[in-house]
């Protein structure tokens, strides 16, 4: 079996092609427990690179590639395919799963090969200089916090004082992310904090909302994923939780999430980072050049849906990163090395967004040396039932980066010391 | 012709309890080993060993510790990943409280304090039996996920709640943390599974292996005949834990390198460690490798054919990999229900009788 | 506390309603093991099958549309039609006789006489089969199921515990309807297994195979009817759990709810399914309530089995199951 095994690895990696192309690998997760998320995003991924290919001709002249590897939201799965796609040239891994991510973090640092783990993963790899190859612009978890707790300043007189906030999580690393940053935000705005954490998968919440139902907090913010998402708001619905008081992250806004509650989910809100719909000029292009032409990856359903955005965005800056490189180093055929170069470098200005197509998508932002992270504005999104879409009611706004300054510059030392890491940019 | 014993005498007693009395068998293993020690850390890449030896040399180890509780002491046990999360957690705040201490020896007190947790889960099998048994190893499994999250001191009060091996040398080398070199990780590995399987060959031979195998086999005969059930179960408990925890510990700080519990070591590794054993043969140590390299190396294969050699969608391949895992598992049981190692012991009989089968 | 105590009333109520739940999913592994003596780990996949299944049919989804679309090029997803939610139940209950009979035909008639460890294992590599190709046949993204349950607070318990109390309970609707579907669900059971010829035929086999064979009862035919009854008991188990959270993958980790209720009820009986469920949901909640904010929160899913675990050391079989007698 051993042998089998290797002399079909053995056969396949010298059948793999030369590298001619910019290769992007996608680590999806079309199957398992999460598929419902990880379908639509890795069609967005998937598009436009094919938009790019088809309409100009790859990026800088050079076509891409993108190597799609089915990880079903599982670590092992993850390090298999980060390890079976990098010898062919991976320029930047997006790993969309916090576990996958954190494995990679040492590794692709060791291998000199950028990630980009956009709106997840370790959020403290904002410090660029003890991250050198981790990238989590443009925006992360404690942003989303701290974003959601300035939308509700602004909603209630800039005033939170007395006003009782609860938070449903995900009992994992992942959900306890927000927890440090508001409770750091308590301090500051005076509110009464209530964190309730979901056990994994989440199917069963009676509890939680009982509580909440009990303690009648005034606003509940989530931090889900996957059946809990559509749970919670199921729930929520049930005991007539005001649907406008309930804002989830970025990954519990999606499409997915609110239909399964059809009406009653009416009013959800959900933050994000990245425009929805698909009222920009690029979804034109992706219809003529990708889905008429029948090269769309995926059944095309998904077009415009919060999570195909979000590969589709992904997908963008990552182009945009591989752009950057290429006039740095001016060569077309660029390595990981000058991909992170290009990414540190990255810089989303108005002018560029019209000129992509998505004028007013996404936040605009710098990159730099020191700040991976980008400057962290969150948006607000929120679900309309009728029309079944998604409506940016808060435009991308800053959040506070005093304290979220000193909680990464906290975990990002101690990473720093633990593991032996030289600060870089100095 | 190829495999015999004819000629093969034993002129002393320590000869003839040997771990390996035949001496064909022996030569193989010699050879194996040779090879594996020798060969492979040459031909070794990043993705050879990422992808396919330190699973399966982790999982070997995982699936002879659950083979000898549930093959050799008949106690069905589901929660092996927690157990492997004991394992991972001890070996990583060991690793950071005593940083100057070979990390050879952090691996080998996770395995130990692993197996005084699983003692203490162990002691409701003196009343539990079968599936019930199995259903309450599940308490283990569910609780100590929950704990090792919960509680900040067992990742050291990191922001992130997961555990990141630094790394550390043997002998100057790295074996964990991002700067490996593949070889080394592999041999680090194969040093353990090497060990482990020994002792457990030679543990299942000796008079604690006949206690557990007369607690399978009947274990109201066995009290009668004067085996004390409270010692063969706990013992079996603690080796089988002292073997999962050594596993996790692996998996923890050489293969994954980083980890959140709820995600690597949640029930469904429980349930792949116990497929290998029923795939290799409940009982056998060969079958706890032979199960490990099924189910680590077939969706490889899979994958490679489905996705890289025909081109189909990654989506549609990794449905048929269920598809084709379950089915493979179905027909197995059907054809053969003792697992591969009752294949391996066939092909033996036929071998030895070939070319003249009658 | 007068108000803790009123809480704890609602907490214990609503612990029985979702006990309710677990006892529809636990009701399906008694079924199977008392007849045939397998621990079906595929119940819970089966229950995520037959949603699956049920959605399909509603919608008029073409199975495995992905499939075909990716092999010959083609672009279809939907007959166009939408079947109403009985005729649909019907077709799926047709789908899982048919499901029964392959499980039978193709697995179990194989394996009869091995080892249960071994009939466990073979419905693992079933559950992994079935998975696979539910996946295949009707795609893995989030299906809204509607069926017309109502689901949402009662109002009429609301306000009634709001004049006693001064605080009005939540029951669920969807809750409600459960309850009473399983009620009418285990009376159709009982009926059907006291008052039947099959029924009789079917506890005949579960006392003895052997004895049952002799007098004339077809144990293929009875084990093709216990497998279609349990498909049917996932059917419903699936519904109601799908009304919460839409149909998809995650619906399959319910035999985990599941487990420690057989294990308290033990394994061999029904009344036992109901009453263990009743006590892990209420034991759990009420120790997430009481407890769990002491030391965390998310306890109900270890402290299901836990609590299990303790009933099980002063009776080693569950609450009703049959006493196991053992002779050398």
């Amino acid at each position: 079996m051993k042998k089998l095994g290797i002399a079909v690895v053995a056969a396949v990696m010298a059948a793999g092609p030369v590298m001619a192309d910019l290769v992007f690998p996608s680590l999806s997760y079309r199957t398992g427990p999460y598929a419902a998320g990880g379908i639509p995003f890795a069609d967005g991924y998937a598009d436009y690179f094919t938009l790019l290919n088809e309409r100009d001709g790859g990026i800088g002249g050079v076509a891409a590639r993108v190597l799609e590897c089915e990880t079903g939201y599982n670590t092992e799965k993850g390090v298999e395919c980060y390890e079976s796609t990098k010898g062919e040239g991976a320029l930047v891994y997006q790993p969309l799963s916090t576990g996958i991510t954190y494995q990679l973090i040492p590794k692709a640092t060791a291998d000199d090969i950028p990630i980009h783990s956009m709106g997840y993963g370790r959020t403290s790899a904002a410090n660029g200089t003890v991250f050198s190859h981790v990238f989590n612009y443009p925006g992360n978890y404690w942003n989303g916090a701290s974003g959601a707790i300035n939308y509700l300043l602004e909603t209630n007189n800039g005033d939170l004082s007395g006003k009782k906030i609860a938070l449903v999580y995900h009992n994992s690393a992942y959900g306890k992310e927000p927890i440090r940053t508001l409770e750091e935000l308590q301090k500051k705005h005076g509110y009464e904090f209530l964190p309730l954490a979901v056990d994994h998968p989440g199917q069963e919440q009676k509890s939680q909302w009982l509580q909440i139902r009990r303690e009648r907090p005034d606003f509940v913010l989530m931090w889900g994923w996957g059946v809990m998402n559509q749970v919670a708001v199921q729930e929520a619905a049930n005991i007539r939780y005001p649907m406008e008081n309930f804002i989830g992250i970025w990954w519990s806004g999606s499409e997915n999430d609110v239909l399964p509650a059809g009406e009653a989910a009416n009013g959800y809100k959900a933050l994000t980072f990245h425009g929805v719909g698909s009222d920009f000029p690029v979804f034109a292009d992706i219809q003529k050049h990708v889905v008429d032409t029948g090269k769309a990856a995926g059944a095309g359903d998904q077009i415009g849906t919060v999570l195909y955005n979000r590969g589709l965005y992904a997908a963008m800056l990552a182009a945009e990163a591989a752009k950057k490189a290429q006039s740095i180093h001016g060569v077309a055929e660029i390595t990981p090395a000058m991909m992170r170069d290009g990414m540190e470098a990255l810089e989303i200005t108005p002018a560029l967004q019209e000129e992509l197509g998505i004028p007013g998508f996404g936040p605009n932002f710098s990159v730099s040396c020191e700040n991976h992270g980008g400057p962290g504005l969150v948006g607000v999104t929120q679900w309309d039932a009728s029309a079944k879409t998604w409506s940016l009611i808060s435009d991308f706004k800053p959040t506070d980066t005093e304290v979220i300054g000193a909680l990464i510059e906290e975990d990002s030392t101690a990473y720093a010391s633990e593991n032996n890491i030289a600060l870089s940019c100095q | 012709m190829f495999y015999r014993e004819a000629g093969d005498f034993s002129t002393t007693y320590p000869q003839d309890s040997q771990t390996f009395p035949i001496r064909f068998d022996r030569y193989r293993y010699y050879a194996v080993l040779a090879v594996a020690v020798v060969i492979m850390p040459f031909v070794m890449n990043d993705y050879l060993v990422n992808a396919i030896f330190l699973p399966f040399l982790i999982y070997a180890i995982a699936a002879i510790g659950l083979n000898i509780l549930t093959g050799y002491c008949g106690q069905v046990s589901l929660g092996t990943g927690g157990f492997m999360a004991v394992g991972a957690y001890a070996c990583y705040k060991l690793m950071t409280a005593f940083p100057d201490i070979n990390i050879f020896f952090h691996v080998l007190l996770a395995g130990g304090i692993t197996a005084a947790v699983g003692t203490a889960f162990g002691l409701p099998s003196l009343r539990i039996k079968g599936f019930y048994l199995a259903v309450a190893t599940l308490a283990a499994q569910f609780f100590l996920v929950w704990l090792f999250n919960k509680v900040a001191w067992f990742y050291n009060y990191s922001a992130s709640g997961q555990i990141n091996a630094p790394e550390r040398t043997v002998f100057g080398v790295a074996v964990t943390g991002p700067n490996t070199e593949a070889w080394a990780t592999y041999l680090f590995c194969l040093v353990f599974t090497v060990l482990l399987a020994l002792i457990a060959r030679n543990l299942t031979r000796g008079s604690i292996g006949r206690e557990w195998m007369a607690i399978r086999d009947m274990d109201i005969a066995a009290e009668i005949i004067g085996v004390n059930p409270l010692r063969a179960k706990l013992t079996a408990f603690a080796v089988s834990s002292f073997f999962v925890g050594i596993s996790g510990a692996l998996f923890f700080a050489v293969y994954l390198g980083a980890v959140e519990v709820g995600e690597v070591f949640n029930i469904q590794k429980s349930f792949i460690v116990l497929f290998m054993i029923i795939i290799g043969g409940l009982g056998s140590i060969f079958g706890s490798f032979a199960g490990a390299a099924f189910l680590v190396v077939l969706p490889v294969v899979l994958k490679l054919v489905g996705v890289d050699l025909l081109g189909w969608p990654t989506d549609i391949v990794a449905h048929f990999n269920l598809v084709v895992v379950g089915l493979l598992i179905i027909v197995f049981l059907i054809a053969e229900p003792h697992g591969l190692a009752q294949l391996w012991r066939v092909a033996k009989e036929k071998l030895r009788l070939w070319p003249f089968p009658h | 506390m007068p108000e803790q105590f009123v809480w704890g009333m609602e907490v214990f109520l609503n612990g029985l309603m979702a006990g309710v739940l677990y006892a529809l999913v636990a009701l399906g592994f008694v079924l199977i093991y008392k007849a045939s003596g397998i621990f079906n780990y595929a119940q819970g996949v089966m229950a995520l099958f037959a949603a699956l299944t049920l959605v399909g049919i509603m919608e008029g989804q073409v199975p495995f549309s992905h499939l075909i679309n990716a092999i010959f090029g083609t672009k279809i997803h939907h007959f166009g039609w939408h079947a109403p939610a009985l005729l649909a139940i019907l077709g799926t209950m047709a789908v899982m006789v048919l499901l029964a009979w392959l499980v039978q035909r193709l697995i179990f008639r194989h394996l009869v006489g091995q080892e249960p460890i071994l009939l466990f294992m073979a419905t693992i590599g079933l559950a992994y089969l079935m998975e696979g190709f539910g996946d295949l046949m009707w795609g893995s993204e989030i299906k809204k199921l509607d069926v017309g349950l109502p689901q949402g607070i009662n109002l009429a318990i609301d306000e009634f515990t709001y004049n006693i109390f001064d605080y009005g309970f939540f029951i669920d609707n969807l809750d409600i309807v459960a309850t009473f579907i399983a009620i009418a669900l285990v009376g159709a059971l009982v009926i059907f297994s006291q008052y039947t010829k099959q029924g009789r035929a079917m506890r005949a086999v579960a006392d003895d195979h052997q004895a049952a064979l002799s007098v004339g009862v077809s144990l293929n035919f009875i084990w093709i009817l216990v497998w279609s009854v349990a498909g049917f008991v996932a059917m419903v188990a699936g519904i109601m759990w799908g009304a919460k959270s839409g149909v998809q993958f995650s619906l399959s980790l319910i035999a985990l709810k599941a487990l420690p209720v057989l294990m308290l009820g033990g394994f061999t009986s029904i009344p036992g399914a109901i009453v263990g469920g009743l006590i892990i949901g209420v034991g759990e909640k009420l120790f997430e309530f009481a407890i769990g904010p002491m030391i965390g929160g998310a306890t109900e899913n270890w402290f299901a089995y836990v609590l299990a675990l303790v009933f099980l050391v002063f009776r080693p079989q569950g609450l009703f199951g049959e006493k196991i007698i053992e002779r050398v």
